[in-house]
């Protein structure tokens, strides 16, 4: 089922009361999520990504727009005409009751034609969970389960009235560093297993880049940028979401454009024909500096962190926004940790440059 | 290891003193009156030792009165205040507009004076020569002809202080089963809202089995209010409980004690102690039950 917004608004009055402007969580949101796709909802905590699935769920009423799962309008509905299953950040699974009757509880309140015998509430309560591999847990309390499990009976609970999509909001921040890695995968696979268009909310976008099929970055209520993953990571439309993906993070360096070239300081150290002249952010990817005696591009060597198949050369730069500049060296490049500086030449398509003013995007031709 | 045992057990002492000397020694001197049959304050003699002051009680007449209208109050009260409490802790919960202006309302009785709210009572239901209180001018108003609460029959007698019994323990349930309903996780409801529950469903499958252990605390506090009930029933009918025939067991052993007929330890001991193994019993009960109906 594919999921369309459409110009999908929220605010919300102050919480102080003295304060007479709304907050806008959700600020015009046009997009459209294809069928049977897993998107990642990404954007640090505030930004309005709880309040967007919120909004698709049915739990809040938008001020303004329209919300559609294919072809039918659902924006009057209330989440259980929706046909959503949603995963709680807290797994919210009701701690008196079993494993079993968690799960089977969607299934109960279904009325009329859609009525089940027990029997059949319990195949397909044994199917949900069979899904998630915690088939022999059925008889357990919640409390009785490590928070990995406590997730999966959440996404069987989820699953189980076969929804038309399946939200979940910051799926893997209560699980251990180990137990998220794992459990982003078992994500991925159910949701390939059984097609359904999900949507995740997280703030994490290693998260969101290792396991969506499509990205939406948000900041404070706006879309940023939507697209693939590596898409969004190779050519970020703005500065915020250049920072946003990747880790390490993008340097970036207040530079300037003078008749095609990129300065940083008084040093040329790229040809970007076409850029127009002018002050700019320049951001550089990890990856984008090559170790070379005769490169252009200068720092003040701090130290160096082997890490097996590559190096991270740590060095200092004065116009860079962080002290620290961090670049990644293949480990067949041998730095020299005595010397005081170390030259690299840079990678053209791995250098952006942000307008100073707008933080937007300026394109140039790279070779 | 051993030193240190030493001294958790000097730091209990106080406490442990505190306690010997108002609980445990009075309880155990109870206990030996209640055995000593035909015991004396003013000559501090006994005749003997036996179960005799036991039996005088459990046959005398103004203490199975006393017993009967305990217990009818007990039955009575503790369910209909429990019930009443959790509905109105719901709607409490439920309303967005001057919520906390009707937290404070239904707070109020718990503030105020009992025997002064005793007396409204006593106006409200008053139905004599010279006036007649409110409840019976509504029922004339209806056609029904006028009831004495006071000083009338016993149901009625009863239906008052039952009324009045609820009234005074219902602010502070409703003030527990509040914030005990606050402070069930809002996304189990939202959860249940996504899943399709109904209101009712949600109320009865989620909040009620989250806040069931406050419930049972307040079932079990409850019953063993109502079963110390004395000053409720003095503030409505005054202090000569027996001749009104609303005495409760609380009454019967200060009156055996200190009333018109008293002067008698024995039995008052024997009736405190009669009173403390229905209040035990009824506690064990409730607890098998709680055990039973297991909460998360």
């Amino acid at each position: 089922m594919k999921v369309v917004l459409d110009h999908l608004t929220k605010r919300f009055p102050n919480r102080n009361k003295k304060i007479k402007t709304e907050v806008v969580a959700v600020d015009d949101f046009n997009f459209e999520i294809p069928d049977g796709k897993l998107v990642g909802l990404l954007g640090p905590s505030g930004c309005g990504k709880s309040t967007a699935l919120n909004l698709i769920c049915g739990l809040e009423t938008p001020t303004k727009g329209k919300v559609f799962f294919g072809e039918e309008d659902v924006t009057e509905y209330p989440p259980e005409r929706r046909g959503v299953g949603m995963v709680f950040q807290n797994y919210a699974l009701y701690p008196h009751m079993t494993v079993r009757e968690n799960i089977i509880f969607p299934l109960t309140n279904l009325k009329g034609n859609n009525k089940l015998t027990k029997e059949e509430m319990n195949a397909r309560a044994e199917k949900a969970a069979s899904l998630v591999q915690i088939s022999e847990l059925m008889e357990r309390k919640p409390s009785e389960m490590s928070g990995g499990q406590q997730q999966r009976v959440a996404i069987a609970r989820a699953l189980v009235k076969t929804p038309r999509v399946l939200l979940l909001d910051e799926p893997l921040s209560n699980l251990d560093a180990r137990l998220r890695l794992q459990t982003r995968e078992e994500i991925r696979k159910i949701q390939k297993e059984t097609g359904v268009t999900t949507i995740f909310v997280t703030h994490d976008q290693e998260e969101a880049m290792s396991i969506s099929d499509l990205i939406i970055v948000m900041k404070l209520g706006r879309v940023q940028q939507i697209g693939a993953p590596q898409e969004v990571y190779d050519e970020p439309v703005n500065l915020f979401v250049a920072k946003f993906l990747g880790t390490p993070a993008i340097n970036v360096f207040s530079g300037n454009v003078s008749g095609g070239r990129l300065y940083i300081g008084d040093k040329c150290v790229l040809e970007t024909e076409g850029a127009r002249d002018g002050k700019v952010y320049v951001g550089i990817r990890p990856e984008g500096f090559v170790p070379d005696a005769e490169g252009p591009f200068e720092s003040k060597l701090l130290r160096v962190e082997v890490m097996g198949r590559d190096i991270t050369v740590v060095s200092e730069h004065e116009l860079a926004e962080n002290p620290t500049v961090r670049s990644i060296v293949s480990a067949e490049n041998r730095i020299d940790v005595t010397s005081e500086t170390v030259r690299f030449t840079l990678k053209p398509n791995k250098v952006f440059l942000f307008d100073a003013e707008t933080e937007e995007r300026v394109f140039f031709k790279a070779e | 290891m051993k030193k240190s045992g030493f001294k958790a057990w000097l730091y209990l002492l106080p406490a442990f003193i505190f306690l010997a000397v108002f609980m445990i020694y009075p309880l155990v001197d109870v206990v030996i009156y209640s055995l000593e049959e035909g015991y004396s304050f003013t000559s501090q003699q006994s005749l003997g030792v036996g179960l005799y002051n036991f039996s005088k009680v459990l046959r005398d007449p103004m203490f199975l009165q006393a017993l009967k209208n305990t217990f009818l109050m007990v039955i009575i009260t503790v369910p209909i205040s429990t019930g009443l409490s959790l509905l109105i802790a719901y709607g409490l919960s439920s309303i967005k507009k001057l919520q906390e202006l009707f937290q404070t309302i239904y707070f109020l009785p718990y503030v105020t004076n009992t025997l002064a709210v005793g007396m409204v009572f006593m106006i409200l239901f008053n139905d004599t020569e010279h006036s007649a209180g409110l409840v019976s001018a509504i029922i004339r108003f209806f056609g029904g002809a006028g009831v004495n609460f006071i000083k009338g029959p016993y149901w009625a007698k009863m239906f008052v202080l039952c009324f009045y019994t609820i009234w005074i323990v219902m602010p502070f349930k409703i003030l527990i089963l509040t914030s005990a309903r606050a402070s069930v996780n809002p996304n189990f409801y939202k959860a249940a809202k996504v899943d399709g529950a109904s209101n009712a469903k949600i109320f009865f499958k989620i909040t009620l089995p989250m806040i069931s252990p406050t419930l049972f605390y307040l079932i079990i506090t409850g019953f063993i209010g109502a079963f110390k009930a004395y000053s409720d029933a003095v503030a409505l009918f005054g202090t000569d409980l027996n001749a009104e025939g609303m005495n409760t067991i609380v009454g019967y052993v200060y009156d055996k004690l200190y009333g018109s007929g008293g002067g008698y330890p024995s039995y008052a001991s024997a009736a405190a102690l009669i009173l403390f193994s229905i209040v035990l019993t009824i506690t064990v009960i409730n607890l098998i039950i709680r055990r039973k109906k297991v909460i998360y």
